[in-house]
């Protein structure tokens, strides 16, 4: 059956509408509410690993500061003289280790010439020269010193805050080396997730914390980076500013917050894999695949299943509803054979009436004996009457017997023109009767339509008929014409009577709907037409005035040029 | 005496027939091919007892012509020849005046016996008209 391919794109284009709505906003909501997400997370994260580094970066700041400012207090309240000699700064050493652990190493000062005068640590440094050292050449100009990290004469990692202090023009350096473990706690600290972590390096890149981690494959990168902030004034002073490099060492998109310390010198450092930083969005993100992905499976499933099983349904409904339409049309083949078996029963009564006269008449002549007068003369009259009017009964039989053996639904070729002419003689009879004048115009060159010869007939005679009912009584013209329209095939059948009221003419076509008395007609005919008409894929208009008449236009699509149409009969449908 | 007919059907063949045979039982048979005929040769041949008279004809059917006929000649009874497919219009007729009905084709001494029934209700309503007629001249002249 060639309506499988029909039903296949109905449940396909059911499937695709079903999932293109359930999944379209689906789709979309998870693209918005996860682009919203991110963008908040993202910006959640930003301002959390902005707000950490800028609080650990002012903790170190304010650490320097007031190890520097304690050393100034100490300094300015203690004096220079009291602290030359090595008591007096051990005293303070000792002050500060009570008070601050094992911060402060040592203490020690410097006189002008660069040699220390005093110390106190664990370390033999008293007489040291430091003329030469950078960190004294630097305190002498800055009058505040915090040195990067080394390792030093010593050969432990520590770094120094020195301090001038001007005495009557002269100038003396207060020096502390500070215990680089405890520094170094600050920072070590900030551990975020897998792979967050802090550090602080100076500006040739050496650091001056110990990372988590090894990290001498990123020095250089780390070295570039810290150069680059350093070069970039607004970049190296914009506190907790926020980059995202990849990572020459690990090859990951690494998240970089810095911020400058001690005032530029040192850079402090946050790194964090933009994929660890953000695994919670990621862990979203999967998830929302996963539903989404899940989703569109179930619903492609559901979809499938549900749009064949709809295909199915309409398949079957389809099926029934075209069964009904055959049995409709059949109940109405059947009235409208008995119509016409009433018709022609009538006409046939008048023959035999005339012939069982013309018996009786030869019976009365036979009793009165054939020799008397012309009585033999007036039997063979009789006979050749009989005859006649017995022709005339097979005539109609014949119109019948060939009618009736057109009920079938065999779809053929059929010439319009012939079967009109056909239908007209048909109805002559009746028409007559009904004072009808019936008239047929038809064109030369309408083409022939493929069908039931059967089922055009019956539409032909139903409208003849129905033309003839609404003109009774009194009787009119009716036309019927045939002619080619655009390629299509157009019979008009137009009456001069009574005419549909326009409340009507759209519930014409419905079953069962009849302005006739009951018992008078079904008013299965013209939905019997509409039926067949449309099966045929042509189309039915009607046009009407009131006690002017009604135009019936039946219009039927022209078969295809006799050498293509036994190609197949896909025209059907 | 016989009753004079008046046959009007649209076979011609049947009326001349039928004609033909009526005759030959010594009655006095007038034909007309339609309504308007039959009207006609009424108007013109007030003789006439018994109409037979087709149903299904062209032109003005049985019913209109029965009609006409029984308000224009009351008197002058009417029987219905009637096909299968329009006894339902003869018994209409029947109620609008005509006599009785007839099946086509008819067996020709049925047909005559019902004719030899209506022209004895004819020639029956003749009398008491005539009865009445009398007695009203009685009345007049007093006595």
């Amino acid at each position: 059956m060639s309506d499988a391919h029909y039903y296949q794109g109905l449940a396909k284009s059911m499937m695709f509408t079903i999932i293109l709505v359930s999944y379209a906003p689906l789709l979309l909501i998870t693209l918005i509410a996860g682009y919203q997400y991110s963008v908040a997370y993202r910006a959640k994260v930003d301002a959390h690993l902005r707000e950490l580094v800028l609080k650990h970066d002012q903790a170190v700041d304010a650490y320097l500061e007031e190890k520097v400012e304690e050393l100034q207090v100490l300094a300015e309240a203690v004096g220079v003289e009291r602290l030359r000699g090595d008591a007096g700064v051990a005293r303070l050493h000792d002050v500060l280790a009570r008070v601050h652990g094992s911060d402060f190493v040592d203490l020690g000062l410097v006189d002008c010439k660069g040699v220390q005068v005093a110390y106190s640590g664990p370390y033999k440094l008293l007489g040291a020269n430091y003329a030469d050292a950078p960190w004294y050449r630097e305190v002498l100009e800055r009058k505040v010193f915090i040195s990067d990290v080394s390792l030093g004469l010593r050969g432990v990692p520590h770094f120094t805050i020195a301090l001038l202090v001007p005495v009557n023009g002269q100038d003396w350096v207060l020096r502390t080396t500070l215990d680089f473990i405890g520094f170094n706690k600050l920072v070590e600290d900030i551990l975020v997730g897998e792979t967050g972590m802090a550090y602080i390096i100076n500006r040739k890149g050496e650091f001056q914390t110990t990372p988590r981690r090894d990290m001498s494959g990123e020095l250089s990168f780390l070295r570039k980076l810290a150069a680059g902030r350093a070069g970039d004034s607004e970049l190296a002073h914009g506190r907790a500013s926020m980059t995202v490099e990849t990572n020459p060492a690990t090859g990951r998109e690494t998240l970089f917050v810095t911020s400058p310390l001690k005032s530029g010198d040192w850079l402090m450092v946050y790194q964090q894999d933009v994929d660890d930083a953000f695994s919670a969005l990621d862990q979203a993100r999967n998830l929302a695949v996963v539903v989404l992905l899940l989703g569109g499976i179930a619903i492609t499933v559901m979809a499938y299943l549900m749009s064949r099983r709809m295909a199915r349904k309409v398949e079957l409904a389809d099926v029934e509803k075209e069964m009904m339409n055959e049995q409709v049309i059949e109940a109405g083949k059947l009235a409208s054979v008995g119509e016409l078996a009433a018709g022609i029963a009538h006409e046939i009564n008048n023959p035999v009436a005339i012939m069982v006269e013309e018996a009786g008449w030869i019976q009365d002549l036979l009793d009165e004996g054939l020799d008397q007068d012309d009585n033999e003369r007036e039997v063979q009259r009789a006979l050749r009457q009989i005859r006649e009017q017995g022709v005339r009964c097979r005539e109609i039989t014949h119109k019948l017997l060939s009618f009736a053996r057109k009920i079938d639904p065999t779809v053929e070729r059929i010439d319009v023109n012939d079967m009109i002419m056909e239908m007209v003689e048909f109805c002559e009879q009746r028409a007559r009767y009904a004072n009808v004048a019936m008239e047929a115009s038809l064109a030369d060159d309408v083409a022939e339509v493929e069908g039931s010869a059967s089922e055009v007939q019956q539409v032909l005679l139903n409208l003849i008929n129905n033309a003839i009912d609404a003109m009774d009584p009194g009787g009119g013209n009716l036309d019927i014409m045939s002619r080619m329209e655009d390629g299509v095939v157009a019979v008009s059948i137009s009456d001069t009577g009574c005419g549909i009221p326009q409340a009507n003419l759209q519930r014409i076509f419905d079953p069962f709907f009849t302005t006739k008395p009951v018992g008078k007609g079904t008013g299965l005919g013209l939905s019997i037409i509409y039926g067949i008409v449309h099966k045929m894929g042509g189309d039915i208009a009607v046009k009407s005035v009131v006690n002017r008449g009604t135009t019936f236009t039946v219009r039927f699509p022209a078969a295809e040029s006799s050498e293509t149409v036994d190609a197949g009969d896909g025209e059907e449908l | 005496m016989a009753a004079h007919l008046l046959l009007i059907d649209d076979e011609q063949p049947f009326v001349e027939t039928m004609a033909k045979r009526l005759g030959k039982r010594g009655y006095t048979v007038a034909t007309a091919l339609s309504g308007e005929d039959g009207l006609k040769a009424l108007d013109a041949d007030h003789s006439v007892d018994v109409v037979i008279l087709d149903v299904k004809m062209p032109g003005m059917d049985g019913i209109e012509t029965l009609k006409r006929i029984k308000a224009e000649h009351p008197l002058v009874e009417v029987l219905m020849l009637t096909g299968h497919a329009t006894v339902a219009s003869a018994i209409d007729g029947m109620k609008s005046g005509a006599y009785d009905y007839m099946m086509k084709p008819c067996d020709i001494d049925e047909l005559l016996a019902k004719v030899g029934e209506a022209y004895d209700q004819k020639q029956a309503r003749e009398t008491r008209i005539l009865e009445a007629r009398a007695r009203h001249i009685e009345l007049r002249r007093g006595d």
